[in-house]
């Protein structure tokens, strides 16, 4: 019994791990999209957040810097989304898909041109062990909760504490007001004397940032720092679905992501299941393994499915999302 | 009194087309001045030009005697320039409160420099000579100024706490500003769930909570009723007591006579006059306006009615949130007849056109179109029966346009499928089409060639309409056909009404403008929250009457044995006998 305990404990603990980049890009891009745009350049801009921050890592051994680093790495790339599509007019799904494909090129370049020199990736043990331990002291020891509450890294803190201050920030806070007043209609901010490119900058840079954690969190955290060629793996799309589920919340982005987070975490940790519960999951062994590696997309389809179906009227969606603000445009 | 506005010389083009050509204009402290011209004469431009929405190519605006240059709403409304758009800014998501609390200003500067001043000027330097109490001066003013880096550094705080969190008590303070002005506002109400004249309500409280002097109205009345048109012109009246200037733009020439106090006149871009309003009646007005003599009369031609060529039985259509839009009603057009339908906007109207068009999903009831029934038929097939109908949607560029595409594209889109085994389209008739269309309904465009969404609102209600009658139906369902038109273009569309009428066709006429409805249309059936509330004889009828029914104060359709609606010379009667 403690056994199949310890099992189910483990798939929750895994669930969490791996929701937590989807709870990071999904927050940086409810953001985005609150503030009017449609950035479909998650995923680039994750691959360029885990790129500089497995870079920073790696000079500084300091694990802050790394996420400074790839924070940093992420607004880099919210700024050029940003001032094509503001300031340039670009269409945004167009811009969206070309950071995806700038950012995971760029990762895919720096990564295997460094991959041969024996530098990449070697990080110092206490750097290591900095990424592979983490733990809040002392309560982390308690059996069971200790393991499911207290036994992640930092970054899995922090990604609650900045969905939380994002979501009092997008519906409590009077800048927040005027954030979602530009990415429902424009032209009424506009009007009322609110500065929308501004706005629309500010989100989009910062919730790019954000994004940028996430990427470092799938490079040192889910890969543990070791090269590989698909570090973000589809995850950046996997947001921006979880966007619509979480209906614009980044509140219930923390549940989205988990439930996101624990049918990626199947793959890997279904065999163990199925021999802890004989009984009721013997049937999943005869399951290839590559169709748990399809799960979340298929679901991420089905989500995407209906929410279209069923047209929310307290739908979160912007008015005005993907749409791009000319004052002058009649 | 002294000019608050001045305006000389404004150009504004937009690729093309020039929408103001040196424009001038005049406002006068305290007064309310209307804006009066045709669709196209460049009215809403100049006004954005005012309300920092587009930029001047050339001119100069004075406030006050200062020369501006006004780059965005924001310098607007710092110069205290508020402008209510004809299509309101308002975010339908947000409450009223929030709606104008997005806009307010940020906060109040703790102004420490002048604090640093007055500490000075307590404790001077001047005739304190010998060292000692020199630097006992110098000791207090350092502690008093850093008392007050102190508190400052606390107001920012507590001011930060205070403004940067949306509080409850904004909804306070919004209703008691629109109760100061005098208004009535729930501030918490959403704003897709407020009637027209609520937002107006709202947008004209938000200019005033952000302490307009200069108010900007671009066609208030156009979609309010007589009640609340009079409501909103004591409102202005009110304004202009406390110091306000108002300008007023609307194509009414009964509305300029009553509530301005002097008009100004634009005629395709350009500057026209300005004439006392107490100088002035609505003959010199239009002429100043189209700029040649035009008649100011509505005619109603007599026609020998047909037999009922549309019927309409027991009709229920829910409207899109599944309530019943039309309940249970039942009428009829003959040929060569113009049925006027009145009532309160929202209440009905859009259901009903498309239900008949083939657009909605019908719950109960029968159309008939001599004879034969048209339910469940999809719009293609309605309009290939022979039964043509044409639909001129309240919101026109919505649904009867393709705003991207020129005219002659747009003319296509009915008959593109003519001629059923040739993949091309015929661009060469159509664009002669185009031609006739502008030539003939006086439409203001570079070109046929011009996408649509580029022309003024009227012009693009007219290239609609014109497409409309232009595959001669025999029925016309008609929606706000002069919605935002002016005179002339108006009286354009009643003559090419009044042509199809004589034709033999039968014309369902949704109109506001009570007065045009009781000189143009034969009956005048109203409605009110989807009931037939009676179909009364224009002749006959007088405004009050069609008012208090509007309203739902007075029910004919009760006081009548007899069952409404329903032709004596019915088509469907007599199929029923046949049986």
């Amino acid at each position: 019994m403690n056994s199949s305990i310890m099992t189910i404990i483990i798939v929750l603990c895994e669930a969490v791990r791996r929701g937590t980049p989807l709870l990071l890009g999904t927050t940086g891009e409810i953001l985005n999209e609150k503030s009017g745009s449609l950035n479909l350049g998650v995923e680039g801009t994750m691959a360029v957040g885990a790129i500089t921050g497995a870079l920073l890592g790696l000079a500084t051994s300091n694990l802050f810097l790394a996420l400074l680093g790839a924070f940093v790495g992420g607004m880099f790339c919210g700024l050029i989304y940003a001032f094509l599509t503001i300031t340039l007019k670009a269409n945004q799904n167009v811009t969206g898909l070309a950071i995806t494909i700038f950012g995971s090129g760029l990762c895919l370049f720096i990564g295997e041109t460094l991959k041969d020199t024996k530098k990449f990736p070697s990080y110092t043990s206490e750097f290591y062990s900095e990424i592979t331990g983490g733990g809040i002291p002392v309560l982390k020891d308690i059996p069971y909760i200790g393991q499911l509450l207290f036994s992640y890294n930092a970054l899995v803190y922090i990604a609650i504490l900045i969905a939380l201050v994002v979501w009092i920030y997008i519906t409590k806070t009077k800048s927040g007001l005027r954030m979602r007043a530009s990415g429902e209609n424009p032209a009424s901010a506009d009007s009322v004397g609110i500065n929308v490119d501004a706005e629309r900058y500010k989100n989009i840079v910062v919730g790019s940032g954000i994004m940028g954690l996430g990427g470092v969190y799938m490079a040192l955290f889910i890969n543990n720092g070791l090269w590989n060629t698909d570090w973000i793996n589809g995850y950046g799309w996997i947001a921006v679905a979880l966007v619509i589920f979480a209906n614009w919340s980044s509140a219930r982005a923390i549940g989205g992501s988990y439930v996101f987070g624990f049918l990626l975490a199947l793959k890997s940790r279904m065999p163990s299941l199925a021999s802890a519960f004989p009984s009721v999951l013997s049937w999943s062994t005869a399951i290839p393994t590559e169709l748990f590696d399809a799960l979340p997309f298929i679901v991420t389809m089905l989500v995407l499915i209906f929410s279209s179906i069923k047209k929310r009227k307290n739908s979160g969606a912007p008015t005005g999302l993907g749409l791009n603000y000319f004052r002058e445009e009649r | 009194m002294s000019n608050i506005v001045e305006i000389r010389n404004l150009t504004k083009t937009f690729g093309e087309v020039v929408a103001n050509n040196k424009v001038r204009l005049d406002l006068r402290q305290g007064e309310i001045l209307a804006l009066l011209g045709e669709n196209g004469s460049g009215k809403t431009t100049l006004m954005n030009m005012l309300s920092g929405i587009y930029q001047p190519d050339s001119g100069e605006i004075s406030i006050n005697g200062t020369k501006v240059s006004i780059h965005s709403p924001e310098e607007a409304k710092k110069l205290g320039i508020g402008m209510v758009h004809q299509h309101f800014k308002l975010i339908d998501t947000l409450t009223a409160a929030d709606n104008i609390w997005m806009g307010a200003e940020k906060k109040e500067p703790f102004l420490l420099k002048t604090k640093f001043a007055y500490a000075d000027s307590l404790y001077p330097y001047e005739g304190l000579d010998d060292s000692s109490s020199l630097r006992r001066q110098k000791l207090k003013r350092f502690k008093v100024k850093t008392k007050l880096c102190f508190s400052a550094l606390n107001y920012k705080i507590v001011q930060f706490f205070r403004t940067a969190f949306l509080n409850r008590s904004r909804f306070e303070k919004i209703n008691k500003v629109a109760h100061d002005f005098g208004f009535d506002l729930d501030s918490r109400k959403l704003v897709c769930d407020m009637a027209v004249s609520e937002k107006q309500t709202c947008e004209i409280i938000k200019v005033l909570f952000y302490g307009a002097k200069i108010l900007i109205l671009d066609e208030p009345t156009a979609v309010l009723t007589t009640q609340e048109i009079q409501k909103l012109f004591s409102t202005m009246r009110k304004m202009k007591e406390r110091g306000c200037s108002i300008i007023i733009i609307t194509h009414k020439l009964n509305e300029v006579l009553e509530i301005s106090d002097r008009v100004t006149i634009m005629r395709k871009g350009e500057y026209i006059t300005t004439v006392d309003t107490k100088d002035a009646n609505e003959q010199l007005l239009t002429e100043l306006m189209v700029g040649e003599k035009i008649e100011l009369h509505i005619d109603r031609p007599r026609t020998d009615f047909d037999r009922p060529l549309l019927e309409i039985r027991d009709l229920t259509v829910k409207n899109d949130e599944g309530s019943v839009a039309i309940d249970n009603m039942s009428f009829y057009i003959r040929g060569g007849e113009m049925l006027g339908v009145a009532g309160i906007s929202g209440c009905g109207q859009k259901e009903l056109c498309e239900a008949i068009a083939g657009l909605r999903k019908i719950e109960s009831g029968e159309i008939n179109h001599k004879g034969q029934s048209l339910i469940g038929l999809p719009p293609k097939k309605i309009i290939d029966m022979g039964v043509s109908m044409s639909f001129i949607p309240e919101d026109r560029l919505g649904m009867g346009l393709a705003p991207s595409m020129s005219i002659t594209d747009n003319m296509m889109l009915k008959t593109y499928s003519e001629g059923k085994f040739n993949p091309f389209v015929n661009r060469k008739k159509a664009r002669n089409k185009a031609k006739q269309l502008i030539s003939e309904l006086n439409i203001v465009t570079p070109s046929t060639e011009t996408p649509v969404r580029r022309l003024s609102g009227g012009n693009v209600q007219k290239v609609l309409v014109g497409r409309e009658i232009e595959s001669s139906p025999n029925v016309i369902i008609t929606a706000y056909p002069v919605r935002g038109l002016d005179i002339n273009s108006s009286y354009a569309i009643y003559d090419i009404l009044n042509e199809q009428k004589k034709n033999g066709v039968g014309i369902l006429f949704v109109g506001e403008d009570l007065d045009v409805m009781l000189a143009l249309c034969d009956k005048i059936m109203v409605i009110c929250h989807g009931k037939l509330m009676g179909v009364v004889h224009a002749e006959k009828a007088t405004k009050e009457q069609l008012g208090l029914m509007m309203t739902g104060a007075l029910d004919l359709h009760v006081e009548n044995d007899k069952q409404y609606g329903i032709a004596k010379d019915s088509n469907i009667t007599e199929e029923a006998q046949n049986d």
